[in-house]
């Protein structure tokens, strides 16, 4: 056995099996306070890479199903007929935007209801960060931002194939990508809110899915413009998220007609229930992990 | 936070390299001694904390030198975790002083929690990661590069005795395997202070020593352990002092010899009759050792010496089924304080 060729003292903390020491506790505290809420979005973003591959394949697969039904299938049989009821522009093309946005919504929708209630209850996941440095808000801005990112991801994904489809003829199209985005946000925040305030399972979930996630789907002008309903039912599309995004994305990719101050209305409905949903999130999420 | 050239940090690792090892030095940079004299690292002053009218904790003071390990043993309910949640800076309090390192975790909460290692009840341990994964993606809530927390997640591993586990899924570990886990991620920012929130509730006993073990050895390491506990012989075997909770109040407060000192005698005589007879024999067992405590199904007599306390209940001609003569126990203390037993 050699001689250790030390020059430092015996009792040294430099004496350990590995060279690097925790920094200090200050140091941890100011880093978390100023980055924080991009650590916990590293957490998700890294439980995401479990089921990469799952999500890949449905990124890629759902648009392709959608498109190849949609556009291939009904889109020529609408076309044949009534070339003229969507403003000039093919039937996929008038879709596109729509399903787009959809798409985003549903993700966002899964992401901010069942996770949340395994961060809350079930495998208690937040209550981990929750012990460290990080603060509540950034536990939550976090988790959003990360989702952010997969919505990012996926929606571009979508677009591209959209594109290939030959479905965005706009130059502008490619903007379609954060409008549904925020679309996702502008409906998915509001649902974190809500899923991180409740306490049991008792099958919320599945009935926000079936009497708030398809209706919007359905009714806030998704396969037909929202003045072919009866004005009895175009409120659904008004306070629809949805019906936002898909007429901003609609003005994008297809240079759909658009006065200036209903496209600013449409970002600001959307700007508006994503920041509400966010700081409504926020206060849940404190009460809820504070008690 | 330390400066050494370049140079002694590598010729320091080389040489380290090249002695044997068995076991990975937790011995932390900076270190203070345990019983070192100097202010509390945590210090409590009529902390209470309401829910409504429900007075989880009310009105409990204490404070905990570095290096010490402290317990907080009670029953379930008794506010144990409550006040592990507002030491450990994620409970706010209703009324009362509470400082760790001499900051208040209220005003300065991502400080606090940076100080602390924190084992909670209940394991929350991400299982859609591997299990060293685990350990990265905590340690980055500290800031920490990955350039150290790839060794120091292989140490700690090691520590708990993980390191075949390294690339397991959660899921697959059992109930001992993740406790370990847990406490091995608390240790990801090398903290001084640990709190340990009912550590072993739940394990099988070969698993509760294997930890007891691992947590005796960071005690040797000069980390202070505040743990919470309704098992008396986990009290005695860790803990330096601590104190009776019960109703969120502090019972007493002392060493675990002095508490058993102070509270109960140094023998007990266990006495079973049978279910239907205990209470009744009670009576002619009076005037037995220092004090006699009739259980549904025992009883227990408080005398300095058992067996001659047991040979006094044979002179009487009274016939127990069994008998035991054992030391008096924390167990002891607490039924003599709340008149109740710990577990249960």
């Amino acid at each position: 056995m050699t001689e250790p060729r030390t020059t430092v003292p015996d009792d040294h903390p430099a004496h350990r099996p590995y060279r690097l020491h925790s920094h200090a506790p200050e140091v941890s505290a100011s880093r978390a306070r100023r980055f924080g809420t991009w650590y916990y979005a590293e957490h998700v973003l890294r439980s995401m890479r479990s089921y990469r591959w799952t999500l890949l394949a449905s990124s890629v697969g759902t648009p392709v199903v959608y498109l190849v039904a949609l556009g291939v299938g009904l889109a020529t049989l609408v076309d044949r007929n009534s070339a003229a009821a969507f403003g000039g522009v093919g039937y996929l093309a008038f879709i596109a935007p729509a399903l787009l946005a959809s798409a985003a919504i549903m993700t966002a929708a899964t992401e901010f209801t069942y996770p949340v209630m395994d961060g809350f209850k079930w495998r208690r996941v937040y209550y981990g960060p929750h012990a460290s440095p990080l603060g509540t808000d950034q536990i939550v801005n976090g988790h959003v931002l990360a989702i952010t990112l997969r919505l990012l991801a996926s929606t571009a994904i979508y677009f591209v194939i959209i594109a290939a489809f030959g479905a965005s003829p706009s130059p502008a199209g490619v903007l379609v990508v954060p409008v549904a985005v925020l679309t996702g946000l502008a409906f998915g925040l509001p649902l974190l809110a809500y899923a991180a305030g409740v306490e049991d399972d008792r099958g919320q979930f599945p009935l926000v899915m079936r009497f708030v996630v398809t209706p919007l789907f359905l009714f806030s002008g998704t396969f037909f413009p929202l003045e072919t309903l009866p004005l009895f039912l175009r409120w659904i599309g008004w306070i629809s998220p949805l019906w936002h995004g898909t007429e901003l994305g609609r003005a994008l990719t297809y240079g759909y007609e658009l006065p200036g101050w209903l496209a600013l209305v449409h970002g600001l409905v959307l700007v508006v229930l994503a920041v509400v949903g966010l700081h409504l999130a926020r206060t849940v999420f404190a009460r809820r992990l504070g008690r | 936070m330390w400066s050494l050239p370049r140079n002694a940090w590598q010729a320091a690792a080389d040489g380290l390299r090249a002695l044997p090892r068995s076991e990975p030095d937790l011995t932390y940079a900076g270190q203070v001694h345990p019983h070192s004299p100097g202010p509390p690292v945590i210090s409590a002053q009529r902390l209470s904390k309401h829910y409504g009218e429900f007075r989880a904790v009310d009105g409990i003071s204490f404070d905990v030198p570095a290096g010490e390990a402290f317990g907080l043993l009670g029953p379930n309910g008794a506010g144990k975790s409550t006040t592990m949640r507002m030491i450990g800076g994620v409970s706010q309090r209703t009324s009362g002083h509470l400082t760790i390192m001499g900051l208040d975790p209220e005003e300065h909460g991502p400080e606090v929690r940076a100080h602390l290692g924190v084992v909670p009840q209940q394991d929350n341990l991400d299982e859609e990661l591997r299990v060293r994964d685990n350990l990265i993606v905590y340690g980055r809530y500290f800031g920490l590069p990955l350039s150290y927390l790839g060794p120091k997640a292989d140490e700690l591993l090691e520590f708990a005795q993980l390191t075949d586990k390294a690339s397991a899924k959660v899921d697959a570990l059992s109930g001992g395997m993740k406790r370990r886990l847990t406490i091995a991620r608390s240790l990801i920012n090398e903290p001084r202070i640990l709190l340990l929130d009912e550590p072993t509730t739940g394990l099988d006993p070969q698993a509760r020593h294997i930890l007891w073990d691992r947590l005796f050895r960071l005690k040797e390491a000069g980390v202070t352990l505040i743990l919470t506990t309704h098992y008396m012989d986990e009290a005695e075997q860790l803990c330096d002092r601590l104190v009776v909770v019960d109703k969120g109040q502090i019972m007493a407060e002392g060493s675990p010899a002095q508490l058993i000192r102070d509270h109960s005698t140094r023998e007990v005589l266990e006495l079973r009759f049978g279910s239907e007879r205990n209470t009744t024999v009670a009576a002619e067992l009076q005037g037995i050792g220092d004090r006699l405590e009739p259980l549904p199904d025992r009883v227990l007599i408080y005398a300095r010496d058992g067996e001659a306390a047991l040979e006094e209940v044979s002179a009487r001609g009274l016939k127990p089924l069994t008998s035991l003569v054992r030391r008096s126990s924390l167990e002891d203390v607490f039924l003599r304080l709340t008149g109740r037993s710990l577990v249960d």
